[in-house]
């Protein structure tokens, strides 16, 4: 494309000035500083200004000009009809403001980390409503069965549970792996192979399977649970529920809270079993401890009580999840930032709940399922 | 005068259902083409392949004498900063709030300081008829109305010599739709735009183009000033247009 380039000159000693060629934005690229200063030298004493050499003016060209002047035409100006409707269009603009002063002051600072504070805390309280809405559907359910939302359950169990088994178990069965090997090279040391089955075995059902199944679900349908939710909300989906008479939270939330009450032990359980088969087979090849004698002691000695701890806390840890990944999915802003945002924040807080719960765990049961 | 776009033996398929078979269609610099046919006729469909949007089956799309969908994207960039489009549902970044929408595009040029970006975005909103205190809402929180305006604004963000605009009155009130036309009327004379608009709305038709393009039953059906046009024997446009209707229009636009 060519352009003619935009030129400004002063003619004659009665001070007028000449502009020429095209002042727009392709015209005016790479020239914009220095045309603005010859401007504002040109403008000193400049009473007539002549632009009817211009070929093109747009509003980058009109504005500079505008600002030029000091937001007002000069007191001669040789224009046509065209170049006067794109002053008139500049017209808007008035003496720009003083710019604002920025840069938080301390005390602001300090009023930002209260804020934050507050902030967390009513996230909780969120979480806490959003368990509250879904005992109240549960309670409404009870009285009027025909509304469960049975279709929306069973499809939920199908992508919380049934397609997190493969990846479940090849993560469990690796981590099994790891942890019996690692932990042969120290007892081998010390002679103390056999009790490899007992680290194993409580180490395994009472902390790791869980927290590791929480940690998978957290990433897996949490994030999912939370994205779904908030694309609906972006996409007012919600709202065109609503006036369907359709509740949210029957429909879309409760659903998604029990699946994962229902799936969250049976993968605690699936994910334990694959990792405890994990380190049985590198015992073997590190201890040549045989199928056998592993499968014949460990019921002996692991207590039961450590698998029925195991499932309390998949249920425990799933609740937390769904109620979370929930209460961040319906208060997503409809904007895709808020989307992403909540979602990572969903995950994030989905997982440091679930291992404060965790904790809460081990002091209650400190008394419990330990050998001998 | 030379074609801004030529679109010739253009075939759209999605999937096994085909869209356009063997469309043609030349737009000359400086002229409005209203582009008329029914709902899902591929009005739309033709717009994303005329910007690139979509890769043409078979057929060729030039805009501004060069192939849309060149290879080269140094080429092909340069190419899409010289033609503004509103999108149907307006498109505008969720994200960001209405002045930063506008803005956005000027930054992305990189050579326009702050003060300047400022004063263009101003004067964008005002010409779409915006107050300046609309600049700091969000997308969520305007009118279907204000969304299409915004969205206006921003295709013209940089000074477009082409402007391809999806129904771009729909929503919008009679007055503003009076301003929207009047608005065109007076960038194509000042700035010597090209504009190709979609719309059902006869009044902004029989206002604004200088030639009216009808699409149906894949192809371009009829194509020339808005007297030809009406002047065709085909059970749409006589639907279309139907006649009484075009003449309230026309004489409301004469007026
Ligand atoms: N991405 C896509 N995939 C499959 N089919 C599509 C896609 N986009 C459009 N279509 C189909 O192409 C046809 C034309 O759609 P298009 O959006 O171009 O219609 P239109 O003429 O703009 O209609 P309207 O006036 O309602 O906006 C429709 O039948 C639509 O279903
Ligand atoms: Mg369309």
């Amino acid at each position: 494309m060519n352009v003619a380039t935009p030129s400004v000159e002063v003619t004659g000693d009665d001070g007028s000035v000449r502009l020429a060629g095209e002042w727009t934005l392709a015209g005016l690229q790479g020239r914009l500083p220095s045309l603005r200063q010859r401007l504002t030298r040109a403008s000193a004493g400049a009473r007539t200004w002549d632009l009817s050499g211009v070929q093109r003016l747009d509003t980058l060209g009109a504005s500079v000009l505008w600002r030029t002047w000091g937001e007002r035409l000069p007191e001669t100006l040789i224009a046509d009809e065209a170049l006067r409707g794109m002053f008139a269009a500049v017209s808007v603009l008035g003496p720009r403001p003083p710019a604002a002063p920025d840069r938080a002051s301390i005390p602001g600072r300090i009023a930002g980390l209260g804020r934050r504070g507050l902030g967390a805390l009513s996230q909780m309280l969120g979480v806490v409503g959003v368990l509250g809405q879904a005992a109240l559907d549960l309670v409404h359910l009870a009285r009027r069965p025909q509304d469960a939302p049975l279709r929306e359950l069973s499809a939920n169990l199908y992508k919380t549970g049934v397609s997190a088994l493969p990846i479940t178990a090849l993560v469990g069965f690796l981590i099994g792996i790891v942890l019996s090997y690692l932990s042969a090279l120290q007892l081998k040391n010390f002679g103390a192979d056999v009790f490899i089955i007992d680290i194993l075995g409580i180490g395994i059902t009472r902390e790791l399977g869980p927290v590791l199944v929480a940690v998978l679900v957290a990433g897996r349908s949490g994030s999912a649970m939370t994205a779904q939710l908030g694309v609906m909300r972006v996409t007012e989906e919600i709202d065109a529920l609503a006036t369907m008479g359709v509740p949210a939270g029957l429909r879309l939330v409760l659903p998604k809270v029990l699946a994962l009450l229902i799936t969250m032990p049976l993968l605690v359980a699936w994910t334990s079993s694959a990792a405890i088969a994990g380190g049985m087979v590198a015992a073997a090849f590190q201890l040549d401890m045989s199928f056998g004698f592993f499968l014949d002691t460990l019921p002996r000695v692991v207590p039961l009580a450590n698998a029925w701890i195991g499932l309390a806390k998949g249920l425990a840890f799933g609740m937390t999840i769904a109620l979370v990944a929930c209460h961040f999915g319906l208060n997503v802003k409809p904007n895709t930032e808020s989307l992403s945002e909540n979602t990572t924040r969903s995950v994030v807080s989905a997982i440091t709940l679930v291992i404060l719960v965790d904790a809460v765990f081990a002091i209650a049961t400190r008394n419990m399922g330990m050998p001998g | 005068m030379k074609p801004v776009i030529e679109v010739s033996g253009l075939v759209t398929r999605f999937g096994r259902q085909t869209i356009h078979a063997g469309l043609d269609l030349a737009v000359l610099a400086g002229e409005v083409v209203a582009l008329v046919g029914g709902s899902g006729s591929g009005k739309t469909t033709l717009l994303r392949q005329i910007v690139g949007l979509l890769r043409p089956a078979s057929g060729e799309v030039k805009v501004l004498g060069q192939p849309v969908l060149s290879g080269d994207p140094l080429a092909d960039r340069a190419l899409r900063r010289r033609f503004g489009v509103l999108f149907q549902q307006g498109a505008l970044f969720s994200a960001l709030n209405v002045f930063e929408n506008i803005a956005f595009p000027l930054r992305e040029l990189r050579w326009l300081d702050r003060d300047t970006v400022r004063d263009l975005v101003m004067v964008k909103l005002a010409m779409v008829e915006l107050e300046a205190q609309h600049a700091w809402l969000m997308p969520a929180e305007l009118s279907g109305g204000m969304v299409k305006r915004v969205a206006l604004a921003r295709a013209l963000a940089l000074e477009p010599e082409l402007l391809l605009l999806d129904e771009p009155t729909a929503g919008l009130d009679p007055d503003r739709s009076a301003a929207f036309v009047e608005l065109i009327r007076r960038l194509r004379q000042q700035l010597g735009l090209t504009v190709v608009l979609v719309t059902h709305d006869l009044d902004t038709l029989a206002a604004l183009a200088t030639r009216v393009a009808v699409l149906g039953e894949r192809r371009i059906l009829a194509y020339g000033t808005l007297e030809h046009v009406m002047a065709q024997d085909h059970p749409f446009i006589r639907g279309f247009f139907a006649l009484d209707r075009m003449e309230r229009a026309l004489a409301r636009a004469r007026s």
